[in-house]
C-alpha cells in the first residue's frame, strides 16, 4: 500500500540552508522518522537527523514538522491529509549544526546550573522510607525525555538569544520542582534561586511548554504555577520563611 | 599530523550508558581525570530505553528473597554456562548498587512500608525487580547523569573549572583503540558533528559501548547498537567469549512494519499478560521444558492463582525464561497458528483494569496507542521475536573487569560476556551494568595509579587517521546501506533464532563476501555530520562480530539458550563445558574451545544435586565443586 508524499526538508548549515522539495514513497503505519530515513538511504545519503530509540523514550528526534514542535518517531503520516506536504525544519531556538540536527549545548550548560540532589548525611543507603504518594510528585517530572521540545517552544527564548543567559527554560524549571518536592533532598531555597538565579520570573504562563511535551507532563500546572506562588510566600511571608528552613516539607502542594 | 584535536587522561571510558556512567563515577571519585566518550548526547544511551526494572535480591516485597536465591535464577537462566564468579558478584552486590542510586537522587516505586518496590519478572524466584513504572533504564541513566553533573559541581567549586576532572565528549566515535608496546595508550576517532579526528591519550581504556542488534534485521536496539566495544576489542587483541548467544526476546512489536522489533517489556506478562495463539489456545502450557517442571504450572488454574498466592501455586508458563518463550512463539508461527503479521496475541486487558493499565505499564499503553492505534486496556497485542541483547562479549577477569590479554583495558556492561551464560535473565543486565561498572572503575582506577604511559607514536596517529580517510578517497564504490541490508539479511536468515550447520556455513561465507566488498565502500557529500560515513565505520564493526557469532554458532552442536540448532535439539553436556573463545589476526576471525572455570563448592551446594543432574555430567556431579 505503497504511495508516494511530497516532503519539504531543511538542508543547509550554520551560515546558510532552506527547503528541498523532495518525493518519497511511504507505507502504512509510518511515522515521519521513517521516511526521513529512507529518503536518507536513497536520495540524500548525508542527510542529518539524530534519533535513537523510535519509541518516543530518548527524546532525540526533535525538530519542527510543519512549524509544530515534535517528535519525529512519534508522529505519524496518518496525521496528515493524503496530499499535504510535509514540512520538517530544525528546531528554531538552537543554532542549527546540518539539516535537522541542532547544537542543544545549551540546555546541558544549564543543567549543569541546578544545583544537584542533596541526601541526608545521615541517611545509609537502604534506609530511606518514602510514601509512593509522596515520590510520585517528582516522578512526573523525572519521566521527561530530555527532548527539548519545551525549551524551543517558550517564547523567551526561541527568538530572543539575548534571554538565555538569564533564562533556564521550563525543562530546568521542572527539574528544580522535582528536587523542591523530593521527600528526601535537604537543599533549601530552591524556589527562591529559581526565580533569582534561573529566571523563573520571566515566564509569564502561557502553558505553550505544556501543549507540546510529549511526555505530557504538566509543567506548568504542576512545577511552575506552584513555585511562583510559594516563590510569593516564601518572598512575603516571613514567618513562612523561617517555616522553610527549619522543614524542608513546606513542599509544593 | 599534530595538528589534531588532542586530550590527556588518566582513564577513559568509551560509552556514557549505565555501565560507563557508572565506571565514570568510580574513577573521578578515586581522584582520577576522566574523560567519558558517546556516539549520542549525553543521557540518550540505550540503557534509557530499559523497561522493566533491576534485579536486586533486597527482599522488599517477599523476605525470602537473598543472593543465593538470586545467584540459582541466574544460573538456571543462562544454563549454567555463566562466569560463576561474575554471577555470584552480581548477585551479592546489586542490591548496594541499587541502595547507592537512591542516595544520588533515585526514586523507585515503593512498597506499602516505604521501601523500593519489586516486581517479578521471568526466571526470577521472587518478585525481585526495582522499578520506576516502566521507565527505569531513564531513571537509572538520568540519576548517573545528574550524578556526573554533581561531581562536576563539586569540582567546578574545588577547582574553579566543572569540567576539570571530568568531562563528557558527546556525539565522538572511537574507531580505534591504541596501543604502544603491548599496552593500551589512548584511543582515536572522530565527531560526528564536524568529521574533525580527536586524539585521546591514557593509560586505560573501558569498554561500555553495549550490544550489537543492529546486526540484525528485526531488533529493539537502537543505531547504537552496532558492536563497536565488540570489534574494538577484537581489534585490540582482547578476546571474545561464547558470541554465539543472543537473546531474541520473546515480545518485540510486529505491526505496523515501520515499529517491527520494537520491544513490548516483559513486565506485561509480569503483570498477567497471557500469550495465545490465532485458535485461542494459551500454548505456553506446552513448551515447559524438563528441567522447569517443578517450577512452572501445567493448567491455567494454577497459573491464574499464582498472581494471587505465589507460595501455593507455581508460576505461569508465560514467565519462563526468554530463550523459551521467544522459540515457543516462533514455533507457533512456523505451524501456522500465527497472526498474518507473523506474531502472536498478548493480552493483558482481560487480567487488569485499564487504569492500573495505564498506570503500571504507561509507556506501554502510549507506545501502543501511539504507533499501531492498539488499546492495550480493550485488546490484545500482537507480538514476535526481536534481536535484543548480546550474552557473549569481552573476555573479562571477572572482579577488575580486565579484559584478558589486553594491559589497561577494561569491559563492563552488555559489551563484557560471560555473566550471563547461555541466556540472561530479564532485569539483570540494569543491575549488571551497575555492578560491574563499578568494578570496571576501580580496576581501571588501580591500573592507572601504577601505570606507566607511553605516549602515542606518530605511525599509529597516521594509521589510524587514514582508515577514516579512506572512504572518501574511494569512488564509486558501494554503499554502506545496502551491504547493511544484505548483511542484516544474512543474519536473520541463517544466524538467526533457530539454526542450522548448513545455514551457518553458508552465512560464514557470505559475510566473508560482503567483508571484501566493503572494503571498498565510498561515501558520498562531506565530513559534517554524514551519516553514511558514520555507517560505513559501524559496517566494519557489524561485519566483525557477525563473523563471530556465526563461526561461534556452527561450532556448537547443541541447543542451549540464546543458541538453537534445529540439527541438535537439546542440551549437551559435554558442551556445557565448553566456553567459545574468538580472536582477530588482522583478516579473520577464529575461535578456539576453553574449558569453562569450575564452579567452587561452596557455590556448587548452594545447589540440589538432582537439578544439577540436569545439566552436568556424572563425574562432576561426583566431584561436587572444586576447591
Ligand atoms: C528496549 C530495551 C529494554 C530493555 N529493558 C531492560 C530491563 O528492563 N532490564 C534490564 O536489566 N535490561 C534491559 N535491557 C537491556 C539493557 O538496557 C542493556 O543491556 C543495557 O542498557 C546496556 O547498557 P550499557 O551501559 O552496556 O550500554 P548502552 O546503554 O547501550 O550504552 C552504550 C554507549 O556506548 C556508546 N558507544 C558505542 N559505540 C561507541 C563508539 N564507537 N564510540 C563512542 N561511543 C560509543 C554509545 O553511544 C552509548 O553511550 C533493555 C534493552 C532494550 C533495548
Ligand atoms: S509557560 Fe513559561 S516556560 Fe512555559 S512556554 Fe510559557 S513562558 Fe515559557
Ligand atoms: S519537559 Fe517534556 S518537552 Fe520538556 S524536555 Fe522534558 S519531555 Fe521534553
Ligand atoms: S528516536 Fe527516541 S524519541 Fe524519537
Amino acid at each position: 500500500m505503497a504511495r508516494n508524499i511530497n516532503m519539504r526538508i531543511w538542508r543547509g548549515n550554520v551560515t546558510d540552508g532552506g527547503l528541498e522539495n523532495v518525493v518519497v514513497e511511504a507505507n502504512e503505519g509510518e511515522v515521519v522518522l521513517d521516511v526521513i530515513h529512507r529518503v536518507q538511504a536513497t536520495q540524500m545519503g548525508d542527510l542529518a537527523v539524530r534519533w535513537n530509540c523510535k519509541a518516543g523514550k530518548c527524546g532525540s528526534c526533535s525538530m519542527e514538522i510543519n512549524g509544530k514542535p515534535r517528535l519525529a518517531c512519534m508522529t505519524q503520516l496518518s496525521s496528515f491529509k493524503e496530499d499535504e506536504t510535509i514540512t520538517v525544519t530544525p528546531l528554531r531556538a538552537f543554532p542549527v549544526i546540518k539539516d535537522l540536527v541542532t547544537d542543544v549545548s545549551f540546555n546541558y550548560r544549564k543543567a549543569m546550573e541546578v544545583p544537584a540532589y542533596a541526601h541526608p548525611v545521615n541517611l545509609a543507603p537502604g534506609e530511606a522510607r518514602m510514601e509512593q504518594v509522596d515520590v510520585e510528585r517528582s516522578q512526573e517530572f523525572r519521566k521527561c525525555i530530555e527532548c527539548f521540545l519545551c525549551q524551543d517552544t517558550c517564547h523567551v527564548i526561541r527568538d530572543h538569544e539575548e534571554n538565555k543567559k538569564s533564562f533556564a527554560g521550563p525543562r530546568f524549571f521542572i527539574r528544580i520542582a522535582e528536587l523542591d518536592m523530593h521527600p528526601l533532598d535537604t537543599l533549601r531555597n530552591r524556589k527562591k534561586t529559581a526565580q533569582e538565579e534561573h529566571g523563573l520570573g520571566m515566564c509569564n504562563i502561557t502553558k505553550c511548554c505544556t501543549e507540546v511535551c510529549p511526555e505530557h507532563i504538566r509543567i506548568t500546572d504542576n512545577a511552575i504555577i506552584p513555585m511562583k506562588e510559594r516563590v510569593v510566600d516564601v518572598k512575603y511571608d516571613p514567618l513562612r520563611w523561617l517555616g522553610s528552613k527549619i522543614s524542608k516539607r513546606e513542599g509544593i502542594v | 599530523m599534530s595538528t589534531i584535536e588532542r586530550h590527556e587522561y588518566d582513564v577513559i571510558v568509551i560509552g556514557a550508558g549505565g555501565a560507563g556512567l557508572r565506571a565514570a563515577v568510580e574513577a573521578r571519585e578515586a581522584n582520577l581525570r576522566v574523560a567519558i566518550i558517546c556516539k549520542s548526547l549525553f543521557g540518550k544511551a540505550h540503557t534509557v530505553m530499559a523497561e522493566g526494572g533491576a534485579a536486586a535480591s533486597m527482599g522488599n516485597v517477599n523476605e525470602k528473597d537473598n543472593w543465593q536465591v538470586h545467584f540459582r535464577d541466574t544460573m538456571r537462566g543462562g544454563k549454567f554456562l555463566n562466569n560463576y564468579r561474575m554471577a555470584e558478584l552480581h548477585a551479592k552486590e546489586s542490591p548496594d548498587r541499587i541502595w547507592e542510586l537512591e542516595t544520588w537522587g533515585a526514586l523507585f516505586d515503593r512498597t506499602k512500608e516505604g521501601k523500593i518496590s519489586q516486581r517479578n519478572f521471568g526466571g526470577h524466584e521472587y518478585p525481585r525487580l526495582a522499578h520506576v513504572g516502566d521507565r527505569t533504564g531513564l531513571e537509572l541513566i538520568r540519576t548517573m547523569q545528574q550524578k556526573i553533573v554533581a561531581l562536576q559541581q563539586e569540582d567546578g567549586k574545588k577547582t574553579g573549572s566543572m569540567e576539570a576532572n571530568i568531562k563528557v565528549f558527546a556525539e565522538l566515535t572511537v574507531t580505534e583503540i591504541l596501543k604502544e608496546k603491548g599496552q593500551i595508550s589512548g584511543v582515536y576517532g572522530y565527531w560526528r558533528e564536524s568529521g574533525a579526528e580527536v586524539l585521546f591519550e591514557a593509560p586505560t581504556v573501558i569498554i561500555a559501548t553495549g550490544g550489537v542488534g543492529k546486526t540484525f534485521k528485526i531488533t529493539s536496539n537502537s543505531w547504537e547498537g552496532t558492536g563497536d566495544g565488540h570489534a574494538l576489542a577484537l581489534k585490540a587483541g582482547a578476546n571474545l567469549v561464547d558470541m554465539e548467544f543472543l537473546q531474541f526476546h520473546p515480545t518485540g512489536m510486529v505491526w505496523p512494519p515501520s515499529v517491527r522489533g520494537i520491544l513490548v517489556t516483559e513486565s506485561v506478562r509480569g503483570e498477567g499478560g497471557v500469550l495465545t495463539n490465532t485458535l485461542g489456545e494459551r500454548f505456553m502450557f506446552k513448551y515447559i521444558p524438563d528441567v522447569f517442571v517443578d517450577k512452572y504450572a501445567d493448567n491455567e488454574a494454577e497459573a491464574d492463582r499464582w498472581y494471587l498466592d505465589q507460595d501455593n501455586n507455581r508460576r505461569p508458563p508465560e514467565l519462563l525464561p526468554r530463550d523459551e518463550v521467544a522459540r515457543a512463539i516462533n514455533s507457533e508461527v512456523k505451524a501456522g497458528r500465527g497472526t498474518e503479521h507473523g506474531g502472536v496475541f498478548l493480552d493483558v486487558s482481560k487480567r487488569l483494569s485499564a487504569e492500573v493499565i495505564k498506570k503500571r505499564l504507561p509507556s506501554m499503553w502510549h507506545q501502543f496507542y501511539e504507533l499501531a492505534g492498539v488499546d492495550i486496556t480493550k485488546e490484545p497485542m500482537e507480538v514476535g521475536p526481536t534481536c535484543h541483547y548480546v550474552m557473549g562479549g569481552v573476555e573479562v577477569v571477572p572482579d577488575t573487569a580486565a579484559a584478558v590479554g589486553v594491559p589497561g583495558l577494561f569491559a563492563a556492561g552488555e559489551v563484557a560476556g560471560g555473566m550471563h551464560g547461555s541466556n540472561r535473565l530479564g532485569g539483570n543486565s540494569l543491575s549488571d551494568l551497575l555492578v560491574f561498572g563499578r568494578r570496571a572503575g576501580i580496576g581501571a582506577s588501580e591500573y592507572a595509579k601504577k601505570a606507566t604511559r607511553i605516549p602515542v607514536s606518530e605511525e599509529s596517529i597516521k594509521a589510524a587517521a587514514a582508515r577514516i580517510e579512506a572512504p572518501f578517497s574511494r569512488e564509486g564504490g558501494e554503499n554502506s546501506y545496502s551491504l547493511h541490508a544484505e548483511l542484516q539479511e544474512i543474519t536473520h536468515f541463517l544466524v538467526g533464532i533457530v539454526r542450522t550447520g548448513a545455514e551457518l556455513k553458508e552465512a560464514i561465507e557470505k559475510i566473508a563476501e560482503i567483508r571484501k566488498r566493503s572494503a571498498n565502500v565510498s561515501v558520498s557529500g562531506g565530513r559534517h555530520f554524514n551519516p553514511g560515513f558514520h555507517l560505513a565505520f559501524d559496517l566494519d564493526n557489524m561485519l566483525l562480530v557477525a563473523e563471530s557469532t556465526a563461526k561461534s554458532a556452527i561450532l556448537r552442536e547443541e541447543s542451549r539458550g540464546g543458541h538453537t540448532r534445529d540439527d541438535f535439539p537439546g542440551m549437551n553436556d559435554k558442551w556445557r563445558q565448553i566456553n567459545h573463545i574468538s580472536s582477530f589476526d588482522g583478516e579473520k576471525v577464529s575461535i578456539k574451545a576453553q574449558p569453562l572455570p569450575a564452579i567452587p563448592k561452596e557455590l556448587f551446594d548452594l545447589f540440589d544435586v538432582h537439578e544439577l543432574e540436569k545439566y552436568m555430567t556424572a563425574e562432576e556431579i561426583a566431584k561436587g565443586g572444586s576447591n
